[in-house]
């Protein structure tokens, strides 16, 4: 059983968010990058979980960056993957990156390949539905429950209104989300081992753009809060209804 | 040339966020000067016809009942063979959890650029470019597509829904058989909830209000507002609410109409799920909040004694 775990870097939950370059380029001074929290809670975190019931599972990394990632592959090895690929690439068109992803998947033969339910910076939700395409495999969306047999997967995951569940064959790709796994951090015997472990860097390969990003906007800034006292609460459901006609 | 508007349906209706899809699918096609045209999938008892008053003259009904909606491939398969028969080079999604799974399948199989999470009408004087939500909410990117072909997945709450007269014609789709590997044991849904992710007014707590002993005064509002209920991550983290409920940048991302949160600081990974909201009001005993700086209208106060009094004077209104 082989798992190939995607994983991309983002900024840090709490980064400010600015623009430099006449708003194209996000401004990475003083930027902390962790791993995209969906991809480690539950896509990397749930892989480790199944191979600490089953030793013979490999779990493999995958990242489309410049060298400025290993730093984040390095902390996945840490949590419990056992080598990791990086395709050297700067590039943000989701439909380039599922194209290096699937050919890396191609070569390793993967059983199931695992991706965040979406990256906290693009917010693109595409990468593995794309990654499934193109491989022609089974995709299943946002699940919060994953488990294993020798020859299909079981899983739980959210639908409009409520959640279902399913029996699929391997190889198939799965986005997961909360539920599936709780976050963990990496432990010194890990740290250290994830030093020697295997991270190979990968030229791209050629795959077509169909996208590109023009530029950045900043929400306009409220213009201030209303505040009502304590006391008449009733003023405040006035204004909502007279004045910001909400209710 | 067309444009197709992948229209969802639940219990017998239209889901409001298809609606909204709709009408952004009718302005587009308007602009671009070729015709609208919805897909619905799977049988259904909505007036299909009746779509028509959102502005498209063709619906396209892949009726059979055989199809299994929850397989992104099946979907991918329909929607790319009627965007053949139709000449269709624009797909527009609702950004919902279906379109989620099917959208990026499509992108690859049409070869179209997809942007999920459009907040507005593309900018055609700029190439065709489509502005977007990045950064969980906290910024938008204009994002070119560079293909022919378009895919447009819209974000909820993000479009008005445009409502005038007509009917619609309604074209039966047969497609080939579809097999889906996908085996689906149970579903367990929900009823009679209002959909958070589709609500216009959301009531929202967090921790400030101790314990989920005390919710109660929080769905007596909803339930009065007609709102869906939230809460901050650490309230679903410690059971006292849902997980479904949980909003922010690691769960639901939402733009009401209106946002009332209580006892919430407005944690900047809060604020990331919530900060598209039309009007945001905030309870909080804090006047420190966070929260206060991204809000329209404030009450510093303690939760226990203003919403009771809040509840008394919208039921004294309905009166
Ligand atoms: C990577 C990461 C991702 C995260 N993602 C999310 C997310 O998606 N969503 C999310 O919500 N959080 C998220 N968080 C957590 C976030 O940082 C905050 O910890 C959380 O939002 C705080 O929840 P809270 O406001 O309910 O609780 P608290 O921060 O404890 O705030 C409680 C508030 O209630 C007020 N209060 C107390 N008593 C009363 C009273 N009687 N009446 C009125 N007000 C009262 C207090 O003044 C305080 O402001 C994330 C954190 C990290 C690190």
């Amino acid at each position: 059983m082989k798992i190939l775990v995607c994983i991309s870097r983002t900024p840090d939950t709490t980064a400010k968010i600015a623009f430099t370059d006449n708003n194209t380029k996000f401004a990475t001074e003083g930027v902390q990058w962790i791993i995209n929290p969906y991809d480690e809670w539950y896509a990397l975190v749930r892989a480790i979980e199944l191979k600490e019931k089953d030793a013979s599972i490999g779990i493999h990394l995958v990242t489309i960056g410049g060298a400025e990632t290993e730093p984040i592959i390095r902390k996945a090895l840490a949590l419990g993957g056992d080598e990791a690929f990086r395709v050297n690439a700067i590039e943000e068109d989701p439909y380039f990156i599922a194209s290096q992803i699937a050919f890396v998947a191609k070569e390793g033969g993967y059983d199931l390949i695992l991706t965040g339910k979406e990256t906290i910076d693009h917010n693109g939700s595409s990468i593995g539905a794309m990654v499934a395409e193109l491989l022609d495999m089974p995709f299943i969306s946002l699940a919060t429950k994953l488990d294993i047999e020798p020859t299909q997967a079981l899983v739980t995951r959210e639908i409009e209104g409520g959640e279902e569940e399913a029996e699929i064959s391997f190889p198939l790709v799965i986005s997961c989300q909360k539920g599936m796994a709780e976050a963990r951090i990496p432990n010194m015997r890990g740290i250290m081992a994830a030093r020697t472990k295997p991270l190979a860097v990968k030229d791209p390969q050629s795959a077509e753009k169909l996208t590109t990003t023009k530029a950045f906007v900043l929400p306009p800034a409220k213009s201030g809060v209303k505040l009502v006292p304590a006391e008449t609460p009733e003023i405040l459901i006035q204004l909502l209804r007279e004045e910001a006609k909400v209710i | 040339m067309s444009l197709i508007i992948f229209t969802e349906h639940s219990e017998d209706k239209i889901k409001k966020s298809s609606l909204e899809a709709i009408s952004y699918g009718v302005a587009l096609a308007g602009k671009l000067n070729i015709e609208a045209i919805a897909l619905v999938v799977g049988p259904t008892a909505a007036p299909l016809s009746e779509l028509g008053e959102y502005g498209v003259k063709k619906v396209v009904h892949a009726n059979d009942s055989a199809i299994i909606t929850s397989d992104t491939k099946s979907l991918a398969t329909i929607i790319s063979q009627a965007a053949d028969t139709h000449q269709a080079d624009v797909i527009i999604f609702s950004n919902t959890l279906t379109a989620k799974g099917v959208a990026p399948r499509l992108s690859v199989r049409m070869k179209a650029g997809l942007v999920t999470g459009a907040v507005a009408l593309p900018d055609l004087t700029n190439e065709f470019t489509v502005r977007k939500t990045v950064f969980s909410g906290k910024a938008f990117a204009d994002v070119t597509i560079l293909s022919p072909k378009k895919i447009i997945s819209l974000n909820l709450n993000a479009f008005e829904i445009i409502k005038s007269t007509g009917t619609a014609e309604v074209i039966p789709f047969t497609t080939a058989t579809i097999s889906s590997s996908i085996k689906i044991k149970k579903v367990n849904r929900m009823a009679g909830e209002i959909s958070l992710a589709e609500a216009d007014k959301v009531v929202s707590a967090g921790r400030g209000l101790k314990g989920p002993e005390n919710w109660g005064m929080v769905e007596e509002l909803a339930t009065l507002l007609g709102a869906a209920t939230a809460c901050s991550r650490p309230v679903a983290d410690s059971n006292w609410r849902p997980h479904h409920e949980h909003v922010g940048q690691t769960g639901l991302a939402i733009a009401p109409d209106l946002y009332i949160a209580i006892g919430i600081s407005g944690a900047i990974q809060h604020l990331a799920g919530v900060n598209r909201s039309k009007t945001i009001v905030v309870i909080n005993k804090d006047p420190e909040a966070p929260f206060f700086k991204a809000a329209d209208y404030g009450i510093i106060g303690d939760a226990f004694e203003v919403v009771p009094k809040m509840i008394e004077a919208i039921k004294q209104l309905k009166k």
